[in-house]
């Protein structure tokens, strides 16, 4: 188990370092620059001379190479560098505001799976008839709504009829529970509801493939309750597939964050993001992507060890 | 005997009890894309308290789904019971509530059935599995429930009980996993227990193992047993009573030893004569079914026999009522008196006809043969492991012969058609064809020769693409490889599919439109297409019902007659390869244990383990069943990843000493041309 586990971690440093090179020479060949934007932004003329001062005070004058191996070596000493405009250090800019998103990021995937879980089972359970159609009309709207929309039909939705917005600052969970909860929770159902659709839809298609097993009739032919037959012979089965999905869409997730952050005026890593990519702020913007491949893989990895859990198979293959 | 009376239901004369259960003009349909199917259409089958019973037929056949409908576990929604009664302890199954249903099964009926490899939890223990039943039914606790699960794996002969019951089927043999299975269905002392098909998927030594202590435990704890089969040697060896069934009917009922004695119904007739037999001399011919079951989305009026049946009179047309005779014997054949008295004679099957003249000269020579294959094993660099599947295996073909390759699972015979044909890479020896050495031949070299060089494959369902005409399929080699135009391809594909006894127009079907037997026989056109001198059968029959298994093995035999083929023909039923093989090797492990010319080895068998292969195989013959004593191997098959010391086959045989955990016996020539491996000969 540590030897799977000790290799696991050390296969993910070729994947992030794959990562970390594909951003790092795709954010410079996008044109633009940091300094001219920074400088110039505002339409005053700055001389030539300037530009290059700020250039070199930024390291931007060195060869891609030399950048990127300056990067990798801090990288190595948990040195993020700074942020090419604001001037503060990256791992502070980060830091404040990665507790807001990932706690978005968690609640979403918490409150997805516990809707996914029995209403993929009844769909499936009732499979064809009217119980049936009215899950996959769901599910197939939470495919097609973007989360971003949902999420001002939300607030709209809020102020119309209970004449009541979300607050608008932030207050940290251990500060006040119900003020952090009562601001977090819509931005979570906008991004979980997609989540929680494409995890329905795969536990009702595998619930559907895992009754038809020759286990099931055996279990059936048994004696067992029928709800023991869901809940004990199916369910562990029909988990497989669909939590590679949770770990797999975990990505969109974040993805559905970067935008949803902005309708609810969230202050989090999407905010910054997004932010970043606008300036140009090359440092900011390879360190996130790289923190949210560090967890994605770790998301992934998570769910391959549940998958030994849950399937002795795996568990002593 | 032959004082028949006409249209008398049985139990007046013969039955001194109440039947445990009786199922009464039980029908089953399925409601499918293109209609529905009436699967079992007034069915009647009943079992005496304590009776072994077998219920006989092809796929498809109703068997299946009638026991499915005693349990009521048919599949929803498409099947449903459109009629009938199923009387059990007096109450009708079909009427009783789902909760009351529930009860009944797994406590008073038991099922085991045919896949032990998927009919087990995969995530749950044994243990749990099996004390499932308990719990519920008798609402034992925790500790009464471990005592007794650990109670009836001892009674179904599995060791260290304890311990495997905190193990997942994936830690158990296919052969222990059925043991489990049988464990389950004794649980709660059942009345009834209906195995369907119980070892169709397990190798010969294994099965006789299983039906040795199904017979055993029913006999000693009380059990009524109803066994579905297609196997009429098991049917001998373990039925008091037999229902043969067709196209969803019972066609034959009656004990089992008057069934096989004088059966009154042709199917049953034919059926019998269509299974090679250890027990008899090899005829030259199979005798065959002729054509197919009918569809049973529109079964024919009349008889549904009489399309394919020898005895066919016009009064077929008419449904024929049961003809009882004594012993509650009942025939669903107007003539059913006529085959009694022996109108059988006259229609009996072309005998005896010339084996071909085969010359001595060898085609292909296997000299040293050895394939191992090299898996992974866990941690980080993996620590590697090495399946030994083949272990220097030598033997020769001679031009228009054919070479039976017979052997359990794991025994290495698939991988050695897959060697000659350079699928696999061997890790050595050398395999001469014509000459040539196949293992060393260049790409471009291998490429020439594989037009001579052809396979058939077991299974007829996946090795045909399912998005090509049948038309292409045959084609493609002929377009190609031998580089032949379009429009003279076609001919040829016609002639071929004539050729393998097929019509010219199915050209144009797809594989899924044709039966098992029929893609098969399109197999065996492709291969033929390339106009080979060698074909490499590997189980070509065994995934075929038994009437159907006869028409192809009669069609291989008819082309390598005509075509002067040569056939290296693998396969596990021994009765099959014992038909059409001239020489046979006999392997175990990925070693050969012996080799000698057929009649040589059936009637004297040198090594321990054909010995036991050939005791394990049930002959349908209930009076010789009951005659000899089957002495079944005991013990599992070894992993091929670690083969025992010495003699492979030392862990299982009754004559192994000391010295056969340390040397490896030589293959050694103890009569002329019979070569065994065993240093006790």
């Amino acid at each position: 188990m540590l030897r799977y586990l000790t290799k696991r971690i050390l296969l993910m440093i070729p994947t992030l370092l794959g990562v970390a090179v594909l951003t790092f020479f795709m954010l410079r060949v996008v044109p633009g620059d940091i300094v001219e934007l920074k400088l110039r932004g505002d339409g005053g003329t700055v001389t030539q001379e300037v530009i290059d001062r700020e250039r070199t005070r930024l390291g931007l004058d060195k060869p891609l190479v030399i950048q990127f191996a300056d990067w990798m070596k801090g990288l190595a000493t948990f040195d993020f560098g700074t942020s090419m405009w604001t001037g503060r250090p990256v791992a502070e800019e980060i830091s404040i505001r990665i507790g807001l998103t990932l706690q978005v990021a968690v609640m979403a995937a918490i409150i997805s799976v516990l809707i996914a879980l029995p209403l993929g089972t009844i769909s499936a359970l009732f499979r064809d008839t009217w119980i049936d159609y009215v899950v996959r009309v769901v599910t197939i709207a939470g495919l097609a709504v973007p989360s971003f929309w949902l999420g001002m039909l939300m607030i709209m939705g809020l102020l119309t009829y209970f004449h009541w917005s979300p607050p608008v600052t932030y207050t940290p969970f251990l500060t006040d529970p119900l003020a952090n909860m009562s601001q977090l929770i819509w931005p979570a159902l906008a991004v979980g509801y997609r989540y929680s659709a494409v995890v329905a839809r795969m536990v009702r298609s595998s619930i559907i493939e895992v009754m038809k097993e020759d286990y099931i009739r055996t279990a059936r032919a048994k004696g067992v309750f029928e709800r023991l037959v869901v809940g004990r012979h199916a369910m562990r089965n029909a988990l497989l597939p669909a939590i590679t999905v949770v770990g797999l869409e975990f990505a969109f997730l974040i993805g559905g964050l970067v935008v949803t952050e902005q309708v609810f005026n969230l202050n989090g890593i999407g905010r910054l993001f997004v932010e970043a990519v606008s300036r140009n702020d090359f440092i900011i913007v390879q360190t996130l992507v790289l923190l949210i491949a560090v967890m994605f893989t770790v998301v992934n990895l998570l769910v391959d060890l549940l998958y030994g859990v849950l399937d002795p198979r795996i568990r002593f293959a | 005997m032959s004082s028949a009376t006409l249209l008398e239901p049985t139990h007046t004369q013969t039955a001194p009890t109440a039947p445990l259960i009786s199922v009464e003009d039980l029908r089953v349909e399925f409601s499918t894309g293109r209609g529905v199917v009436k699967a079992v259409d007034g069915v009647n089958w009943s079992v005496q308290p304590g009776e072994t019973m077998a219920l006989v037929g092809e796929s498809g056949c109703g068997k299946s789904v009638s026991a499915l409908a005693v349990m009521r576990l048919l599949a929803k929604p498409a099947g449903r019971v459109a009629g009938g009664r199923i009387m059990f302890e007096g109450r009708d199954l079909l009427t009783l509530p789902e909760s009351e249903m529930r009860e009944l099964r797994g406590r008073d009926i038991s099922m085991i059935f045919q896949e032990p490899m998927t009919s087990l939890n995969p995530t749950l223990t044994i243990g749990l599995q099996i004390m499932e039943p308990l719990k519920i039914h008798l609402g034992m606790s925790d500790e009464q429930a471990t005592a007794r699960a650990i109670e009836l794996l001892g009674l179904v002969g599995i060791p260290d009980a304890e311990r495997r019951l905190g193990q997942y089927p994936h830690q158990f043999s296919g052969g222990m996993r059925q043991r489990v299975m049988i464990a389950i269905g004794l649980a709660c002392n059942p009345k009834l227990i209906i195995a369907d098909e119980p070892t169709t998927a397990l190798d010969v030594t294994i099965q006789a193992q299983i039906l040795e202590l199904m017979k055993d435990l029913s006999r000693r704890l009380g059990i009524t047993l109803v066994i579905i089969t297609h196997n009429l040697g098991i049917v001998a060896r373990y039925a008091d009573r037999v229902a043969v069934m067709y196209a969803g009917r019972v066609v034959e009922e009656g004990p089992a030893d008057q069934v096989f004695g004088a059966p009154r119904h042709p199917y049953t007739i034919g059926l019998m004569r269509s299974v090679p037999r250890l027990d008899r001399p090899r005829e030259y011919k199979l005798a065959t079914i002729e054509g197919l079951p009918p569809n049973l989305l529109a079964p024919p009026s009349g008889c549904r026999f009489a399309a394919r049946c020898p005895f066919r009179i016009e009064k077929c047309a008419i449904d024929p009522p049961y003809h009882y005779a004594g012993d509650g014997q009942r025939s669903a054949c107007h003539r059913a008196e006529e085959l009694a008295q022996g109108l059988a004679e006259q229609t009996a099957a072309v005998v005896a006809g010339t084996v071909g003249q085969a010359t001595t000269e060898p085609l292909l020579v296997v000299r040293g043969l050895t394939k191992h294959f090299e898996v992974r094993g866990r941690g980080l660099m993996g620590t590697k492991g090495t399946v030994r599947a083949v272990e220097n295996v030598s033997f020769s073909i001679e031009k228009g012969r054919t070479l039976g390759l017979v052997g359990e699972s794991g025994c290495g015979k698939t991988t050695i058609g897959r060697t000659i044909l350079r699928l696999e890479e061997a890790t050595g020896g050398e395999v001469r064809f014509e000459g040539e050495d196949l293992v060393t031949a260049s790409r471009a070299r291998m490429k020439a020769l594989r037009t001579k060089i052809q396979v058939i494959f077991q299974d007829p369902y996946s090795s045909l693409n399912p998005r090509m005409l049948v038309g292409d399929i045959i084609a493609e080699p002929l377009i190609f490889r031998r580089g032949i135009k379009k429009r003279e391809a076609r001919e040829r594909v016609a002639e071929l599919l004539v050729q393998s006894g097929l019509y010219a127009d199915m050209a144009d079907r797809y594989p899924h439109q044709l039966s098992g037997g029929q893609r098969q026989r399109v197999g065996i056109a492709r291969a033929l297409a390339m106009e080979p001198s060698f074909i490499v059968c590997d189980e070509p029959v065994s995934a075929l019902d038994v009437s159907i298994q006869g028409q192809i093995i009669n069609l291989l035999d008819e082309l390598q007659e005509r075509l002067g083929l040569t056939y290296l023909f693998i396969a596990h039923d021994l009765a099959v390869v014992r038909h059409i093989s001239h020489r046979i090797v006999v392997m175990y492990l990925g070693r050969v244990m012996e080799m000698a010319d057929r009649d040589e080895l059936y009637a004297a068998p040198l090594h321990p383990y054909t010995q036991a292969l050939l005791d394990a195989a049930p002959v349908p013959d209930p009076a010789m069943e009951r005659a000899r004593q089957p002495r079944a191997l005991t013990g599992e098959l070894p992993s091929p990843l670690a083969p025992p010391s010495g003699c492979v086959f030392h862990t299982r045989c009754p004559m192994a000493s000391a010295e056969c955990r340390q040397t490896v016996p030589e293959v050694r020539e103890i009569r002329p041309g019979h070569f065994a491996a065993c240093i006790k000969i």
